[in-house]
């Protein structure tokens, strides 16, 4: 399926090559080479940026969705307020507040790279946080009064009984969410963020070939992508043969 | 018996439970021996899982007091603790840890709350499943086990914490039936044993082989307590009569 996309989605570019301006990145030729590999060395710090968000994000949806499953009313109330808050700010907005207003309000300067991270993750985080619980919630009552009736106290019962099983059910939409971060990621280019699509803008402007430069930009997010959905469908495929034997 | 052993080791005092307008429990009193066997009984919706549940604090009550060996049960954490380290609970659908191996699920609760090393874990929990007779079965998932086998690495779970108090809540209700026997022999070797004994049950044949008292719920009231001999020939309220006909006669 995925290959079958790709071999289209090369047909239908090379059909129509007299428009194209192709010599830009062929890499048979020194220039296009050199403005591939330019295109390409973006590539580590969407990985690592969006790695590390989702990473930090993940913790702070579980800190965020434990106390909104509480029998406390108030720590109920205050998980959904910050869920609604972090949903209602668009994500380049949270980048910019992020990187010019942050600093200013705590006098700590904050490099590109970890206000990326930080915005990233924290507008993540309030959809982790509902993923969590949906996860949570979807693990039967038995469970928690097995664990207590061993005398298991809060943390141990979500440690060893509740956050394995939930975890094991939310793995896919996690995956999703990373897929998700990865094209979030291109928004920390308008800070100055030296990731994929901060390059092919860099390219664009001294190549003037933004047809050719932006395709090859869709192909290296689409991959990248395809590799995450791939890795899910695989987990997913590897949980039911964990559940039936 | 020794005087020690005559005392109430769980204690109901004027016991009320509301959920809303709808009060599931209404002034019970009620006390356990230590080392007593009560069978408890009644219609479906009389209360009897809410009573047993209220014993290792699964369910909170609003009026009276429980006491269960010698702590009060309410909001004090410390308290509910050392009741919940001395009161065991099998459950009507095993509710086994389905991520865990056998072992694994017997011997977390001695890892994490009687803070025993792997090994010791291990070896109380080898001694609980060869007591349940299965001991082959340590390293599979529950569900790779039969209804019978689940609850009965069930029970050997729960005394792997070696508790005074057993709490039974309809623990062959959703078996199959060739599958009630092996669990009810677990229970009946238990009983001698001494372990203190809330069963929740309609096995009225296992009820009189091992019950030193009957227990009768109905509309959320104690109606009726008695030894097994009197309470199976001669009930005293009609709504008791009611209830043993139905059971008893199919
Ligand atoms: N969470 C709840 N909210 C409202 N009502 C409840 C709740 N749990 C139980 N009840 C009601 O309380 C009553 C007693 O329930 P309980 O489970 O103790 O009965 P039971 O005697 O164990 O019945 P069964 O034989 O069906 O297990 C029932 O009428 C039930 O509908
Ligand atoms: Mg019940």
């Amino acid at each position: 399926m995925n290959r079958l996309l790709l071999v289209f989605l090369a047909f239908a570019l090379s059909a129509c090559s007299a428009n194209w301006g192709w010599y830009v990145v062929n890499p048979q030729t020194k220039a296009g080479w050199t403005n591939l590999t330019f295109l390409l060395s973006g590539l580590k710090y969407t990985v690592l940026l969006s790695l590390t968000a989702i990473l930090i994000s993940i913790a702070l949806g579980l800190l965020v969705a434990l106390p909104g499953l509480s029998t406390r009313p108030w720590l109920r109330r205050a998980s959904r307020i910050y869920v609604e808050l972090i949903r209602a700010v668009p994500i380049l907005v949270m980048i910019l507040w992020v990187y010019y207003g942050l600093p200013q309000l705590t006098g700590l300067t904050i490099g590109v790279f970890w206000a990326g991270v930080i915005a990233l993750a924290l507008s993540d985080s309030a959809f982790e946080a509902e993923i969590f619980r949906a996860g949570i919630q979807s693990i039967a009552r038995g469970q928690y009064e097995a664990a207590y009736s061993v005398s298991l106290n809060y943390i141990d019962t979500m440690r060893y009984v509740i956050l394995p099983q939930a975890i094991r059910r939310i793995l896919p939409a996690l995956g999703n969410q990373l897929a998700y971060m990865l094209k979030m990621s291109s928004l920390v280019s308008v800070i100055g963020m030296q990731e994929l699509t901060r390059k092919a803008n860099e390219l664009v402007v001294t190549e003037y070939r933004p047809l050719e430069i932006y395709t090859v930009l869709v192909l290296e997010y689409l991959v990248l992508i395809l590799i995450v959905s791939g890795g899910v469908r695989w987990l997913e495929r590897r949980m039911q043969t964990d559940e039936r034997s | 018996m020794s005087e020690k052993e005559r005392t109430a080791i769980i204690r109901f005092r004027d016991v009320s439970k509301f959920y809303g307008d709808f009060q599931v429990l209404k002034s019970v009193d009620f006390e356990a021996m230590s080392g007593e066997r009560i069978v408890v009984c009644g219609p479906s919706g009389s209360g009897k899982s809410t009573l047993i549940r209220c014993i290792n604090g699964l369910e909170s009550y609003e009026q009276g007091e429980i006491t269960v060996d010698g702590q009060r049960l309410g909001k004090d954490a410390a308290a509910l603790r050392k009741v919940r380290n001395q009161v065991g609970m099998v459950f009507q659908q095993f509710n086994l840890f389905p991520h865990l191996t056998v072992l694994e699920n017997l011997t977390l609760g001695p890892i994490r709350a009687r803070k025993m090393s792997t090994g010791e874990a291990r070896d109380i929990a080898m001694r609980y499943l060869e007591r349940v007779r299965i001991p082959e079965q340590a390293d599979k998932y529950p569900r790779q086990l039969s209804g019978g086998q689940q609850q009965r690495v069930a029970i050997a779970r729960s005394l792997c914490m070696e508790p005074r108090i057993m709490l039974f809540d309809e623990p062959t209700s959703a078996l199959d039936p060739e599958m009630i026997t092996e669990v009810l022999d677990v229970m009946v070797e238990l009983a001698g044993t001494g372990m203190t004994m809330i069963v929740v049950t309609h096995e009225m044949g296992f009820a009189r082989k091992v019950a030193d008292r009957m227990v009768f719920m109905d509309h959320g009231e104690i109606v009726e307590t008695a030894a097994p001999g009197e309470f199976f020939t001669a009930p005293k309220s009609q709504r008791c009569r009611d209830f043993l006909d139905k059971i008893l006669n199919h």
